[in-house]
């Protein structure tokens, strides 16, 4: 079956194995392939700006998918994860200046310290869910982000605190395009991890403990144990992601961990798809360009008549914050499904293309 | 030990707990009634405060003429928002909840800014004497007028609920919302009256802040400190969130005493109350008048 090249009208699936493939069919395989092959060498092709771009969708990515294990997965909500991302950032830069760990290994070691901070802020989970859980991670970012402004020797308060580029084997990655290699290899590496933990038992025992949490802890799935495991899981996703942020910019400050960061990675989980692992690309790719997309629409207002009004070309920052709650709402009210959804139905449409019924 | 400054302080922390009490029985109002919870209660404060500043500075209109329009205004907002925003979203998961008011914050934030500008606005003089000595403390007018508001308000949310026809219609379709319907209660009616309330309420608290810190964006503030509060009390208990509202506006109050007098960390009076939130959650979830959940498969 994991043979095919087309996809059938139908499921003809017989064994587990044949349910549980990451592709399902040889095209998107071959697709998949190809599309990292040609990501490859996007430097190449497009201009360094666009690579800014596509650095930021990786690390965001990164840390967004951690989220939507939490949110969209498991079913718990987190208002924190922008702080256990800057606090990602923060432990590398640590690590790496206080300890002089070569980066390479700060990087997974900062997610295991963000993985602990993570378990620490989750653990009321055991006990609490819903509404009272998203009040309890809100309390969390405040706290964290309480503690950057003020741990001197963790942060550099203020000042903030400085972190070197990666550095491999003698070759350093501090410019645009060759850390754009760094990042594309996580980003891929981390999607294929977050696809392969949901494939497996404890991956399912997450999506239990969603749909149903009494009936799962009756069949045996230890609900405090795989909550506390979820909140783990995700914030060493959003360790990484910081990680490498930090890596990238060369610079952390205190500043932009704010609970809009937090609420923007809901946002990215929410346009993609709750409890998809392509959602979370295509709404971190959503949220990077919406930005790009407002200020092109401002830069060819500006060249029509109307480009003179001063209002709309100095409040370009609260058009885009703006925009941010606007597309969040909106989604929410006419596409709750986000856009994994509208992709599948997109799918199925051209399926059965010439004949729809 | 600096008596005076304690005192004060604890003064301090009533006068503003009762405001706190006011915005937190909002926040409950809206949550036992539409089992919504309202990230956006802070922006209700904001664009209350800015509304009337507004119709203070531009149409020059007398001080509580001003206000009652900023009050009307809200009371209207209040009831759109919930006709046009929040309606679709009835019998959504939590997280699309607590989501899109959180886009309805951010949306208001951003707007207000924009509007507006970021600095903060003082509001005119509207009491004479700026503060007056009771017992050798200082208080402000405008907080004195807050405490008379904040009771005048809570004494009418007890008559309202209590005496009125719409506040038992309230309160049984907080108690159920299906048995309310089929017994005539139009929900509808009762959702949009119950927003109204609680923008028109948290529009008078914000504007009382308003003119003693004057107004900026600080202000929505209000609308996350008043978690603390609320999750104290009990999400859904009236009483709990005035008693929790109090108890936070004391003992941020205290927590600043403290550290300036012994511990010297620095701002303890914006994070004790979300210590103190995570410490409640560990120990007693469902607040101190809270209801508990009981889960059947």
């Amino acid at each position: 079956m994991s043979s095919l090249t087309m996809r059938p009208c139908g499921d003809f699936r017989t064994s587990y194995k044949q349910d549980n493939t990451i592709f399902e069919t040889k095209t998107i395989r071959y697709a998949a392939i190809l599309s990292i092959i040609a990501l490859c060498f996007a430097p190449l092709l497009v201009d360094s700006y666009f690579i800014t771009l596509l650095i930021q969708i990786s690390y965001l990515g990164i840390a967004a998918l951690g989220l939507n294990i939490l949110v969209g997965y498991t079913g718990q909500i987190s208002l924190g994860h922008g702080a256990f991302f800057g606090f990602g950032a923060f432990a590398s830069a640590w690590l790496n200046t206080s300890f002089s760990i070569p980066v390479f290994l700060c990087i997974p070691l900062a997610g295991f310290l963000t993985m602990g901070v993570g378990m620490m802020f989750g653990a009321p989970a055991a006990r609490i869910k819903g509404l009272y859980l998203a009040i309890a991670t809100l309390a969390s970012q405040f706290i964290i982000e309480d503690f950057f402004a003020r741990a001197d020797w963790f942060s550099g308060g203020s000042a903030g605190s400085m972190a070197e580029p990666i550095n491999l084997f003698g070759f350093v990655f501090d410019t645009d395009q060759s850390f754009y290699y760094i990042a594309l290899f996580a980003l891929v590496f981390m999607y294929i991890w977050g696809c392969n933990l949901m494939r497996s038992r404890d991956g399912r025992a997450f999506v239990a403990v969603r749909d149903h949490y009494l009936s799962a802890e009756i069949m045996g799935v230890k609900l405090n144990k795989y909550r506390l495991l979820s909140f783990g899981v995700s914030s060493f996703y959003a360790g990484i992601g910081g990680a490498l942020y930090a890596h990238y910019l060369g610079y952390v400050s205190a500043e932009g961990f704010t609970i809009f960061m937090s609420v923007q990675f809901l946002a990215m989980i929410i346009i993609g798809g709750l409890g998809s692992i392509k959602g979370t690309l295509m709404g971190v790719i959503f949220m990077v360009f919406l930005p790009e997309a407002l200020e092109g629409g401002v830069g060819l207002m500006k060249m029509t008549e109307w480009g003179n009004i001063p209002m709309v070309v100095d409040g370009l920052a609260y058009i885009k914050e703006m925009a941010i709650g606007l597309v969040i709402i909106g989604f929410l009210i006419f596409e709750p499904e986000g856009l994994a959804h509208r992709w599948t139905q997109i799918k199925n449409y051209w399926k059965f293309y010439p004949f729809a019924y | 030990m600096n008596f005076e400054l304690l005192i004060q302080l604890i003064v301090n922390g009533l006068i503003v707990g009762l405001l706190y009490g006011v915005i937190g029985m909002c926040f409950v109002l809206v949550y036992k009634s539409t089992q919504i919870v309202n990230f956006a209660q802070g922006e209700f404060l904001l664009i209350g405060a800015w509304v009337c500043w507004a119709s203070l500075i531009y149409l020059e209109l007398p001080f509580f003429l001003g206000f009652i329009l900023s009050l009307c205004f809200m009371a209207a907002f209040g009831v759109l928002l919930q006709m046009i925003v929040l309606r679709p979203m009835i019998g959504e998961p939590i997280i699309s909840v607590i989501m899109v008011t959180i886009g309805l914050s951010i949306f208001f934030q951003a707007l207000m800014k924009w509007i507006f500008g970021v600095s903060p606005q003082s509001y005119p003089q509207v009491f004479d004497t700026q503060s007056i000595n009771i017992f050798g403390l200082n208080i402000e007018m405008a907080y004195l007028m807050s405490t008379v508001i904040a009771l005048i308000i809570m004494v009418a949310f007890y008559l309202f609920f209590k005496h009125s026809k719409h506040g038992l219609a309230m309160r049984a379709t907080a108690f159920d919302q299906q048995v309310a319907q089929s017994l005539g209660i139009s929900v509808k009616q009762v959702f949009a009256m119950s927003w109204g309330i609680a923008a028109t309420v948290s529009a008078t608290a914000g504007v009382v802040i308003g003119m003693v810190n004057g107004v900026s964006d600080s202000l929505s503030i209000m609308g996350i400190k008043v978690f603390p509060a609320v999750i104290l009390g009990g999400l859904d208990s009236i009483v709990g969130a005035i008693v929790g509202g109090i108890t936070i506006g004391v003992l941020e109050n205290l927590a600043e005493f403290i550290d300036s007098q012994y511990l010297h960390i620095g701002n303890m009076y914006d994070i004790a109350p979300f210590y103190v939130l995570l410490i409640i959650l560990w120990f007693k979830p469902y607040g101190l008048f809270g209801t508990k959940d009981i889960e059947r498969i």
